[in-house]
């Protein structure tokens, strides 16, 4: 992959500077606002689409923690989203709970399952967690589809209500927006909250200690770190992450159904995360944006999105593996090296 | 329960089972080999389905027609193997697994869209070969002659297979692979091409299955990744890699799902699934299989 880059000379003044400007620039803060806007600048659909890549930057932030971050290939990541999802879908439309219950609920649900079905998976080797985590899913899978008094089954949990959003229309501003739009809100302080805390924590000497593990787990483990912990905590804090993007999600689309858990799923937010670029915490926020964008433009064109959809992941794969983000970057180095030389 | 019925029960779990080693078989040998998980091969066993429909639609369904289309399907999704080894898996070898996973997955996409675009989303069906129409009375029950013919066609590769495995030179060579690709290449085999003759005969079993699997079932989109997935809960029971620990996998599955449906129905989906963890757990590398 790009290993070229990993010896650098260090950058004389002028160019530290130049890249300084730009960094200087808060750029999560400004990338938060344009979202926060969408409801009075943009049409309905725009605040869709806003609140569909929101979701899904959270969701596959929390997939990166383990592929990214430490190294863990899980290929049933999905099962977290679901649970999430089914536990606050069940809890809000079965048994009429608020959403400032049910969605922590849904939280301590998904973790405690992340707890058990982790303890497991961290213990096997490479593939072998990858095989795990995927049957984890599919058993998640098969209890939605089958367990039809609970989870609807193939008809899945249609019309899961709102939360009661009326101490926000008391919000001078707010108060003449529809719920959905109001939802929306909410769900994108909910995801910024959650990705602050994550950045935090990748961030943090725990978030090292996990990039130590992924680097090499057995001087991990010869330095005195009990890397199976190590891998459990962050499958465990990935896992409830997931869950809340799944818990966001049911109630974005109105509805969990059994689909949203097939093992496909896990390979698309994995698309997500390296389409954007796996080594920068802001590389799957990237590949969710582009993602969603792109199949809502493509699959207005042509009902062949799959097909894309390969063909993209195939010229990642071959050309692009550090995804958009690494190959920004790469092409950002190059500039500010060129004009240093001219 | 009559004991007729529990035969015709078991009978059906024989016949899943057969059809699912002829399937698993392929991705226990690619996974043995080349330690990949490869999820295209569901979308191979499709394309061998869809293109024996359309071999039958071109040869018209008698007599021998039926056998043609079979054979020109698996041929052809084998060379299909042939150029997707040599194009593409070759560059991702040195790479992570999790590369190699989703360039598996690309195919899944990819070729599930172009059986789409070339045949359309409607089912599509094949008439059972004229010699194989009829049934014969086992038991107090009628057992189909294909599904029969099914059932002997499984032991008849699962033996075949492990004979090649254990008594010819190739078999020797694919042995040492599996065990150590390094060393056999520092003794001057050619370790690329046993790798693609490998990949290549994967491919031609999931095109041979899809093939035969005609009579029984519709063609529809879909059935690529409804199938990867039973086949890797057979070769995750079995061991990876391990060929009769795949065949009775198969039977393992075949059978569990057809009388769990009879003791909680409903609930043997999650039963297979529930097995594939326990295993996982207990025994990442199968019931026959070896650690890696």
């Amino acid at each position: 992959m790009t290993t070229q880059t990993t010896l650098q000379p260090a950058a004389p003044i002028g160019v530290a500077r130049e890249g300084n400007w730009v960094r200087r620039i808060p750029w999560t803060l400004i990338v938060f606002l344009v979202f926060a806007v969408v409801p009075w600048v943009g049409s309905r659909y725009d605040t869709f689409l806003a609140e569909q890549i929101a979701i899904d930057a959270l969701f596959a932030v929390s997939l990166n923690l383990l592929l990214g971050t430490t190294g863990l290939v899980s290929f049933g990541h999905v099962a977290y989203f679901g649970v999430g999802a089914y536990v606050c879908g069940i809890l809000m439309k079965t048994y009429e709970v608020p959403f400032l219950l049910a969605f922590p609920a849904a939280g301590l649900g998904t973790a405690l399952f992340a707890l058990v079905s982790g303890y497991f998976c961290v213990r096997l080797i490479k593939l072998y967690f990858a095989m795990l985590t995927l049957a984890f899913s599919q058993i998640v899978w098969a209890v939605a589809y089958k367990w039809n008094d609970v989870t609807g089954g193939d008809q899945g949990l249609p019309e899961i209500p709102f939360p009661d959003l009326g101490w926000m229309s008391a919000i001078p501003g707010l108060g003449d927006l529809r719920t959905s739009d109001q939802f929306y809100l909410l769900a994108l302080a909910i995801v910024a909250v959650s990705l602050a805390i994550l950045r935090r924590l990748v961030r943090s000497p725990f978030g090292r200690v996990l990039t130590t593990i992924r680097d090499n787990p057995e001087r991990a483990a010869f330095i005195g770190v009990n890397v199976r912990a190590y891998q459990l905590a962050a499958f465990v804090v990935a896992g409830t992450f997931a869950g809340f993007a799944g818990a966001l999600y049911g109630i974005f689309s109105r509805g969990v159904f059994a689909d949203y858990v097939f093992w496909s799923k896990s390979a698309e937010v994995m698309i997500m995360a390296i389409l954007g670029g796996m080594g920068y915490f802001w590389g799957p926020p990237v590949g969710a944006a582009v993602l969603v964008w792109l199949s809502q433009k493509i699959t207005a064109y042509t009902e062949y999105w799959p097909f894309m959809l390969g063909t993209i992941l195939l010229v990642l794969l071959f050309a692009l593996p550090g995804g958009i983000v690494g190959g920004l970057a790469a092409l950002w180095t190059r500039l500010v090296r060129g004009r240093r030389r001219a | 329960m009559a004991a007729s019925f529990l035969f015709s029960q078991f009978m059906g779990g024989l016949t899943t089972a057969m059809f699912l080693f002829l399937i698993a078989s392929g991705l226990s040998l690619v996974f043995g080999i080349m330690r990949v998980i490869n999820f295209a091969h569901g979308s191979f066993y499709m394309l061998g389905a869809y293109l024996a429909w359309q071999g039958v639609q071109w040869l018209h369904p008698t007599g021998a027609g039926f056998w043609l289309a079979t054979l020109f399907a698996a041929v052809t999704v084998g060379l299909l193997g042939a150029v997707i080894e040599r194009v593409f898996f070759r560059s991702l070898y040195g790479r992570e697994e999790l590369y190699q996973l989703l360039f598996t997955y690309a195919l899944v996409l990819i070729l599930g869209d172009a059986a789409k675009f070339l045949w359309g989303v409607d089912q599509l069906s094949v008439s059972t070969p004229p010699v194989l129409s009829g049934g014969i009375e086992i038991f107090g029950t009628t057992q189909p002659l294909y599904t029969l013919f099914i059932i002997a066609i499984g032991p008849a590769i699962a033996i075949a297979g492990s004979l090649v495995l254990s008594r010819t030179g190739v078999g020797r060579l694919v042995r040492a692979a599996q065990l150590d690709r390094e060393m056999l290449d520092a003794l001057g085999a050619n370790v690329g091409a046993i790798y693609t003759g490998m990949f290549v005969f994967a491919s031609f079993l999931a095109g041979l299955s899809g093939a035969l699997v005609t009579p029984i079932q519709s063609i529809v989109p879909g059935m690529d990744v409804l199938i990867i997935v039973q086949a890797f809960i057979v070769v995750v029971i079995g061991g990876m890699g391990s060929f009769w620990g795949t065949f009775w996998g198969s039977v393992i599955y075949g059978e569990v799902l057809s009388f769990g449906i009879l003791i909680f129905p409903g609930f043997s989906l999650f039963s297979v699934f529930a097995l594939m963890v326990v295993i996982l757990i207990v025994r990442p590398w199968g019931l026959f299989g070896r650690p890696l």
